[in-house]
């Protein structure tokens, strides 16, 4: 049973074929990351599989659900239970806390929980700055934050776009050891990526060229 | 936003300050234009110029004691002053300051029956002033010429006729002149106007005998038409400033919207629907509304205040139906002007955030 499964995948806006027949599947569990150069479709891919935009043709099942026959509402339900998403810009709500930023997930999805929230920003070592506002962060403490948000209503898929493209190397290191715990705990992830350095995390390395997937392979691991 | 609320605050005050001065215009203007002096007269139904008062004051009783503000009699006589005739009008003080509380007094009402007014325009030309004393002399039809000397206790100006008069307590010019109890004239101001007032005058007419009622048609008939003139002013300027209210409410509106691109993609990428955000504005907008209101009866009050001074002179009171209005007006504003930016807000795409605009 996959978790995610794309299949003949399309997507145009107007002239530009930004996704061309892109078929795969993701398993439970798995760490998936893509791969490719600028303009090749990542993000796109990225945006159906997150439920934020419709594939112009092809089906997307995600969790048994498919995509392609829910309504706005459908899909911006699914975003909210099973999806964490983690952006190469650390989109935080400026005016508000960190710990407020992560409870602001959990009023969206149910009921907000401050401990909870708490215990979220302690997995990503933040809890001596849960009462301080983003700005007042470094850029690897804003993106670990996002990390805490994406993780907050337990998603069932983790998708994590450039999430290291604005970090240095130590905090990079810091949000793939975040990563590896999350996958040792059983969590799916896809994670879009430049650096061959943060694919190799990965178990496995799509690779998308001109909105094709070209390379289907699992990773060498580098480390442990 | 704090445009949004400066502008909900000024909509609010011209509501409630318009709307305060609305209200009390009727009122005020009653009161304003009775200050203008008498909208109906008695004069003699005889061929005499001469009307007993006591007619007057039956024709008086036919006429609704709430709706009378007064009732005054003049009685014309003429004297003279170093050979110059001079008219010297016989007036009871009393009444004369209900019917025409625009007559301005230098100095003081005469007191006593050997104290006068003296117009202004007569104080100016002979040099007197109040405090000197004056002697008339009288010139009966039959008789011997009497100088009477009197103490000017005032100077009246009125714009009118008033101010080439010499002005004199009745009862002292009953004892100059005797036959007491008649006047030439009783002004009468009471609060009616148009058809009610006709009809005053058609009771007068028919159940009167030696008097004859007659319509200050000047006033009584300006009155309706200024009224609602001004009424039509006020929905004017209401209108027009709520309406600049909403642009302005609306386009700061859609400015936040614009800006929170960003915040509302994010939102929806973490899972609100667009339920969610409407609510959220709609949440911002109910409190602007509220806050603006708020703020606006404190600064309605004082607009009102300001504007009756100026235009009547008297404050005025703010009804509390009209703030109970003005919250509904707020609400209206302040939500209409919102429909069009939240609208917007719900055509945000989550994806936005991905891409990194
Ligand atoms: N909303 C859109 N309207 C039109 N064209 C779009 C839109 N979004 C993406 N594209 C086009 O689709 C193609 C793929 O874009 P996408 O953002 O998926 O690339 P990417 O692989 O994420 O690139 P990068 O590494 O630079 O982020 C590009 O040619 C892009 O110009
Ligand atoms: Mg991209």
């Amino acid at each position: 049973m996959n978790i995610l499964k794309l299949n003949d995948v399309s997507m145009v806006y107007g002239s530009v074929r930004a996704l061309q027949n892109v078929s795969f599947a993701v398993r439970p569990g798995e760490w998936v990351a893509i791969m490719g150069a600028s303009g090749s479709g990542k993000t796109t891919m990225m945006n159906i599989v997150g439920c934020m935009n419709k594939a112009t043709h092809g089906s997307v099942v995600l969790d048994g659900e498919n995509l392609s026959r829910l309504n706005a509402g459908d899909l911006t339900a699914i975003r909210r239970d099973k999806i964490g998403l983690i952006f190469q810009q650390f989109y935080l709500i400026s005016y508000l806390t960190a710990v407020e930023n992560v409870m602001i997930a959990q009023y969206y999805h149910s009921v907000v929980d401050e401990k909870e929230a708490m215990q979220a920003l302690e997995r990503v070592g933040l809890a001596p700055r849960a009462k301080h506002l983003p700005h007042q962060l470094s850029g690897g403490e804003q993106q670990r934050l996002c990390i805490a948000r994406a993780l907050i209503n337990y998603p069932r898929l983790i998708l994590a776009d450039e999430p290291t493209g604005n970090l240095d190397k130590a905090n990079q290191n810091t949000v793939m050891d975040i990563f590896h715990q999350l996958h040792r705990e059983g969590s799916t992830i896809i994670v879009v990526t430049h650096s061959p350095e943060v694919a190799a995390h990965a178990q496995r390395v799509l690779s998308l060229e001109f909105g094709r997937l070209v390379k289907d392979a699992p990773t060498q691991r580098l480390c442990a | 936003m704090l445009v949004a609320l400066l502008a909900v605050v000024i909509g609010a005050t011209v509501f409630l300050g318009m709307g305060a001065v609305y209200y009390d215009i009727p009122r005020q203007m009653g009161r304003e234009f009775r200050s203008y002096g008498a909208n109906l007269v008695l004069v003699s139904s005889g061929g005499n110029s001469v009307l007993s008062l006591d007619d007057a004051k039956r024709a008086i009783a036919l006429l609704p004691a709430d709706k009378l503000v007064g009732a005054s009699p003049f009685r014309f006589e003429t004297m003279y002053y170093n050979r110059q005739g001079v008219t010297v009008v016989g007036a009871d003080f009393t009444a004369v300051k209900k019917t025409s509380p625009y007559w301005q007094i230098q100095g003081e009402w005469p007191q006593k029956d050997d104290e006068i007014l003296i117009g202004t325009d007569i104080a100016e030309h002979t040099r007197l002033y109040a405090g000197s004393f004056v002697t008339l002399d009288i010139v009966p039809p039959k008789g011997r010429k009497i100088s009477k000397e009197l103490r000017i206790s005032g100077v009246v100006r009125t714009g009118g006729a008033e101010d080439g008069f010499v002005i004199m307590p009745m009862s002292g010019l009953e004892g100059i002149m005797g036959v007491p109890g008649t006047a030439n004239v009783v002004e009468i101001s009471i609060a009616a106007s148009g058809e009610e007032l006709s009809r005053f005058i058609e009771v007068l007419q028919a159940e009167s005998q030696g008097i004859t009622p007659r319509l200050v048609k000047r006033i009584a008939a300006s009155e309706t038409t200024v009224l609602s003139r001004l009424q039509v002013l006020v929905y004017l300027v209401t209108g027009i400033v709520l309406f600049l209210t909403m642009i302005c409410v609306g386009t700061t509106m859609m400015t936040v919207v614009m800006e929170r691109r960003g915040e509302i993609g994010l939102k929806k990428a973490i899972g609100a629907g667009n339920k969610v955000i409407i609510a959220e504005f709609m949440g911002e907008s109910t409190i602007l509304a509220f806050a603006g209101w708020l703020l606006g009866i404190i600064s309605g009050y004082f607009f009102a205040q300001i504007v009756s001074m100026s235009v009547f002179s008297r404050g005025v009171e703010m009804p509390f139906v009209l703030v109970l209005l003005a919250l509904v007006a707020s609400f209206v504003v302040t939500l209409l002007a919102s429909l069009i930016p939240v609208s917007m807000s719900t055509d945000v795409e989550p994806a936005l955030v991905l891409r990194g605009e």
